[in-house]
């Protein structure tokens, strides 16, 4: 495989101009206003753009409505992590020549759509799972959980995700764009009521209205850019299943490819990570997310986030925006790890800026646990 | 439950699984099997997913098995489900290896009566004329 690390930059990113709660946006509103954003972040107009990638929606609908007629077109939909994967998509085909300036757009107005697409019923979830009520991720993932704490202790399991809720709770106060803005004792979290046991309510992400967006374009072209590039080192991507019921190991994700391949393309170690951006779709996505990508065992996540080491302060610092679980999920959230790395990486992290911040894991997760993209970014 | 009642979302059989719900409304549990690995599989597809052999048949499921997981579900995912809910989501491992999505049935909704790799068997829930879905029951 031809080597690509630093080949690509993410040079722009930024959110919809409101996030949160915000009733009077379509989805296709949030798309338009992040990739104006990010443009402008990027130094770069929409004319630059050549290339259009979004999840969800498919790009002739995003490319008519934001006005571009791409040369090169990615609309991979799988789940929250499509918008990690297609940062790598994005680097192939700078690489291959088929676009310069990749655009990566999403917006979701997840509490206030008035017009939610409904599903395709010749899907095998629709047949199998759907009719017995595994409808929405809380309930998928809840299942995932409860064989995780078969397996591992329901104890320890049960203070792991605690820990998680709580430390990510106290990033989200110091980002004044997260939706959530009281403290979160662990009896808070404790005392929450259930959604699907074993979720309470503080185990589950937001429901927001948002979006954001990502501009990558080729090393050549990111000298000239408004700020520093943010350089892509590493990436890798992959699924194993559709629905809940068939994934093949409920307490493992595919980060167990996508991690050590991302690093290994990098030429990093785990050691070498500063900041890790976790999709926490739930608490417990990020506790199996860190023993698939490698930076403890599995079943030895509970012991490797105890003692708030995740939290402001802590020696592994981690969702540093607040994350899903306090500052905003419109339902596809992976496109909001890449902007909060990008602005860790470069400085812009106001109130919550980590220290030393030069490289960053990101790792998101979609659909039923199904899928996982992986990037590696360092600052320039 | 009348039919007319009945506002949950029901499965739209397709033509590789007309014979799984056929046979289910006759209160049967039926596999798909391939003739060259050996392995049967879940859900119903004509073409192995394991081995990708087309030398594959349908076989007669025991309908016991052990439960790979549970969620109880307080929050009802939709109004449709509100009456049901704290209601019980599973995953069973099948006597012959599959792993099938459903129901668990006739237990008290509680994570201290309910628990990972207990015995189950199935049961058949005519919810519709037309439908009928097998869940899961604590084996007597």
């Amino acid at each position: 495989m031809a080597d690509l690390s630093r080949t690509a930059a993410i040079v722009g990113v930024a959110e919809s101009d409101e996030i949160g709660t915000v009733p009077n946006k379509s989805s296709l509103q949030h798309h338009m206003e992040a990739a104006h954003n990010a443009l402008e972040d990027a130094g770069l107009s929409k004319s630059d753009v050549d290339g259009l990638f979004t999840a969800g929606y498919s790009t002739y609908a995003t490319g008519d409505y934001l006005g571009i007629a791409p040369r090169f077109t990615d609309s991979t939909t799988v789940g929250g992590s499509s918008f990690i994967i297609h940062i790598a998509h994005a680097m192939a085909a700078i690489n291959a020549g088929w676009c310069e300036v990749a655009l990566i757009t999403h917006g979701q107005a997840g509490r206030s759509n008035r017009a939610p697409q409904p599903p395709d019923p010749s899907l095998p979830t629709l047949q199998y799972e759907i009719p017995y009520g595994f409808i929405g991720q809380p309930i998928n993932y809840a299942m995932a959980a409860t064989r995780y704490m078969h397996r591992y202790g329901e104890d320890r399991t049960r203070q792991a995700l605690a820990e998680i809720a709580v430390s990510t709770r106290k990033w989200a106060l110091m980002n004044p764009k997260a939706a959530m803005k009281d403290p979160m004792s662990f009896d808070d979290y404790h005392n929450s009521r259930w959604i699907a046991w074993p979720f309470h309510l503080f185990d589950c992400c937001l429901v927001t209205d948002a979006g954001a967006a990502v501009v990558v374009t080729s090393a050549e072209r990111a000298r000239s850019t408004k700020k520093p590039p943010v350089w892509v080192l590493g990436a890798s991507e992959s699924h194993d299943h559709l629905g809940i019921s068939t994934m093949p190991d409920l307490t493992s994700t595919v980060s167990r490819h996508t991690g050590p391949a991302a690093l290994s393309m990098a030429g990093l170690t785990h050691a070498d990570i500063d900041l890790a951006m976790i999709y926490d779709s739930f608490t417990y996505t990020v506790l199996i997310t860190l023993e698939g990508l490698g930076f403890c065992g599995p079943g030895e996540g509970p012991d490797f986030v105890a003692g708030q080491r995740t939290a402001p302060g802590g020696d592994f610092p981690m969702n540093t925006s607040g994350g899903g679980l306090s500052y905003t999920h419109p339902g596809m959230y992976g496109i909001f790890l890449v902007v909060e790395a990008v602005r860790q990486l470069r400085g812009e992290g106001g109130d919550r800026q980590t220290p030393d911040c030069g490289i960053a894991l990101v790792n998101g997760t979609g659909g039923a646990l199904s899928s996982t993209g992986t990037v590696i970014l360092a600052r320039d | 439950m009348t039919q007319q009642g009945y506002g949950k979302p029901l499965p739209t059989p397709q033509p590789e699984s007309d014979f799984y719900w056929e046979k289910a409304k006759e209160h049967e549990l039926w596999l798909r099997a391939c003739d060259d690995c050996s392995q049967s599989y879940f859900y119903p597809r004509d073409i192995c997913p394991v081995c990708f052999s087309r030398n594959t048949t349908w076989v007669q499921a025991s309908g016991r098995g052990t439960l790979h997981t549970f969620a109880i579900v307080h929050r009802a995912p939709t109004p449709a489900f509100r009456d049901d809910a704290p209601f019980v989501v599973a995953i069973v491992d099948l006597e012959e290896g599959p792993r099938m999505p459903t129901n668990l049935v006739d237990v008290e909704p509680d994570p201290s009566a309910i628990h990972v790799g207990m015995a189950v068997e199935v049961v058949f829930d005519d919810v519709t004329e037309e439908i009928t879905l097998p869940k899961f029951r604590p084996a007597g």
